[in-house]
């Protein structure tokens, strides 16, 4: 094996027992904070005592769904940069959260959904639509970055005001979506975990198979040809991975923006550019840093919690800034 | 169509260029914009015909009707027409810096900068209209103040200014959603009223402060349009012809921002006025560079007309003009990305 190869290697064990450490805190940080020999107590011998009960019931299917939502996500996010070969590309600032929200208020309002495990649906069902729709409307293969990011934003305009106008009618519909706009893992449940893993486990497993064509795809289309990938089918195979994805993690936790964004930047910086390996370490990272904003947002405003989904704009934003100001971006 | 071309006027040592088309448009606008403006006045749950509202107006109409015009609805449509023009100005300036149709106060977050700033007042301090205005105000210009800052790297670049403000309204738009969920449901139902966009209910006390900010800031942004439009040349060009670029762009941003910050204060911030009115404007006076003034008077003419059609469309005060215009200017956008696409220009 290559020493670059083994290095890569490790750094993935790496990278994996850091996902360790942050899953073991997510289980012990928080409004009743547990020890870790009462995790372990918890988690092995159930024995239903106070403790044993938060962990069981709470902590773990909210971090289990930092875990999905994490890696579809980082997943979706690094897929797209490939696809549309755009690196500021995230799932959260091209309209899928605008598509998912304009679903769930209608399913709120006009079919009076009142459960996360009913609103899932709904969002994914929005999420897919508006995808396609910004993909095409932002040029197809053609996108600029600009575009992209433009047509998100329009679309995610026009839908805003079809929500105030039923937020503004329904004030029902009000008090329950203000909860899910804002990205959050609290609501968190057995159910919405079991809802959300076949979409992220097949869109993971997808992901993952198109590392190779879509490294040809980074070449341009006519190399791709020469190399042996067909562009077409590589393209919708990209597209399906990302709406499975996006839609899963966006339906069980509401929108969360720049977590797709910023994982791959900050994976190749180490891994370069060849997706094999981005895949993978996008994978393990992207639930570390959700989990790790999750844990943060716990722990800044305890016994309250800031929702993830503020905490990542907070600290992505920034991010996200910085890359546009690089000079290798000003040209784009 | 040769009666439409500019023409030249001279006297002895004055010379001054009149573009005849964009002086008939300016004309034709401001006259649909009073007209409605009329209609207006006479909507609502008493009705008046125009030729009443017009007697009243000059100060014949009976008692019932000079209240009615006088206190309620006269003051919203001026709040109407000077929050149109103000927001159209404020976006033809922003177009004209970015070099791009797209790059808007709207888009760059200017309005959910304000949005922040309200929502403080109104969530954390239970602020009355005032201070919620005050807030807005504050919100706004400091995130103009940020964007600028922040997209300044010798010079501003066209993409990197709407980038950054893309990124900048994420931000505060998670902020806003935040605080949205710290309120209690009164005071959410108040901050999703107030981020729509509202004329409902506008008096006196907020045309005062807008006319006087429009009064001092308009003709001095009107000051800069020379400058202006040669700037869309390119910095290079626009300094060889003698304009100071620095000083022409950051008057003439100032100038937005404050417009901007301050039509929201009055209004809520009213999506789209500002990205569509100065295209509308371009493409009627087909003028080839920033045309402030049409901008203005379409940006007025669209708010007042939007406001009559929401009160027709969803009944008296049921929703505000912020909804129509959001959804109508989203599908806006989308189509000139479209058409700009065509055009290959994105």
């Amino acid at each position: 094996m290559p020493r670059r190869n083994v290095r890569r290697v490790v750094g993935l064990f790496v990278s994996a027992g850091l996902l360790l450490l942050v899953v073991a805190a997510s289980f012990a940080v928080g409004a009743k904070q547990v020890p870790l020999d009462q995790v372990w107590h918890g988690l092995f011998h159930y024995s239903g005592k106070e403790t044993d009960v938060v962990v069981r019931d709470v902590r773990v299917p909210r971090t289990l769904l930092g875990l999905l939502a994490g890696a579809a996500l980082g997943l979706a996010g690094t897929v797209m940069q490939a696809l549309t070969r755009n690196p500021l590309a995230d799932p959260g600032l091209f309209g899928i959260s605008a598509g998912a929200a304009a679903a769930v208020v209608s399913g709120i309002s006009f079919l009076g959904v009142t459960s996360l495990d009913g609103y899932v649906w709904f969002a994914f069902a929005g999420a897919a639509v508006v995808s396609a729709v910004v993909y095409v409307l932002g040029g197809g293969r053609g996108a600029s970055p600009v575009r992209l990011a433009l047509a998100g934003t329009a679309v995610t305009a026009a839908l805003n005001g079809y929500v105030f106008a039923v937020e503004l009618t329904d004030s029902a519909a009000l008090d329950r979506m203000r909860f899910w706009t804002v990205g959050s893992l609290a609501s968190a449940n057995a159910t919405v975990v079991g809802q959300v893993a076949p979409f992220v486990g097949a869109g993971v497993v997808l992901a993952l198979a198109l590392a190779r064509p879509l490294n040809a795809m980074a070449l341009g289309d006519d190399q791709a040809r020469a190399l042996g990938t067909r562009p077409t089918p590589t393209r919708v195979l990209g597209l399906a991975a990302v709406t499975l994805l996006c839609g899963a993690a966006t339906a069980a936790c509401g929108p969360v923006v720049f977590v797709g964004l910023m994982v791959p930047h900050a994976v190749r910086s180490f891994t370069g550019p060849d997706l094999r390996w981005v895949l993978p370490y996008a994978a393990v990272l992207a639930p570390v840093l959700l989990l790790g904003t999750d844990i943060l947002g716990r722990a800044v405003a305890r016994p309250s919690e800031l929702q993830v989904g503020v905490v990542t704009a907070l600290v992505g934003g920034p991010v996200f800034i910085h890359l546009v100001r690089r000079r290798r971006m000003a040209r784009l | 169509m040769s009666v439409l071309r500019s023409r030249v006027l001279r006297t002895q040592g004055l010379s001054v260029r009149v573009e005849v088309r964009a002086v008939l448009v300016v004309l034709l606008l401001v006259a649909v914009a009073l007209a409605v403006s009329v209609v207006l006045v006479g909507t609502g749950d008493y009705p008046l015909s125009p030729a009443e509202v017009v007697r009243t107006l000059t100060g014949g109409g009976t008692a019932a009707q000079e209240f009615v015009v006088n206190e309620l609805r006269l003051p919203r449509v001026l709040v109407a027409l000077l929050v149109g023009a103000a927001l159209a100005l404020s976006g033809a300036v922003f177009q004209s810096v970015s070099r791009n149709p797209l790059g808007s106060p709207d888009v760059l977050g200017l309005g959910q900068g304000s949005t922040v700033g309200a929502l403080l007042v109104i969530v954390l301090l239970k602020g009355d209209p005032a201070a919620v205005a005050a807030g807005a105000l504050a919100g706004g210009l400091l995130t103009g103040a940020a964007i600028y800052l922040l997209a300044w790297q010798k010079g501003v670049h066209g993409h990197r200014f709407v980038l950054v403000g893309i990124a900048t309204s994420a931000i505060l738009v998670s902020v806003i959603g935040y605080l949205l969920t710290k309120a209690d449901l009164t005071d959410a139902a108040r901050a999703t009223l107030w981020m729509v966009g509202s004329l409902n209910g506008r008096d006196w006390s907020q045309v005062w402060p807008l006319l006087c900010v429009c009064a001092v800031l308009v003709p001095v942004l009107l000051g800069q349009a020379r400058g202006l439009r040669m700037l869309e040349m390119g910095e290079d060009a626009a300094h060889a012809l003698g304009v100071r670029v620095g000083r022409t762009r950051l008057t003439a941003l100032t100038c937005a921002v404050l417009l901007a910050a301050g039509a929201t204060a009055a209004a809520g911030p009213i999506a789209f006025v500002a990205l569509s009115a100065p295209q509308i404007a371009r493409r009627l006076t087909r003028s080839p560079g920033p045309c402030l003034v049409a901008a203005a008077c379409t940006g007025a003419t669209l708010l007042v007309t939007a406001d009559w059609a929401a009160q027709r469309l969803f009944g008296a005060d049921r929703l505000p003009v912020g909804v129509l215009t959001g959804m109508l200017g989203g599908c806006y956008l989308l189509w000139l990305l479209y058409a700009e696409r065509k055009g290959g220009r994105v």
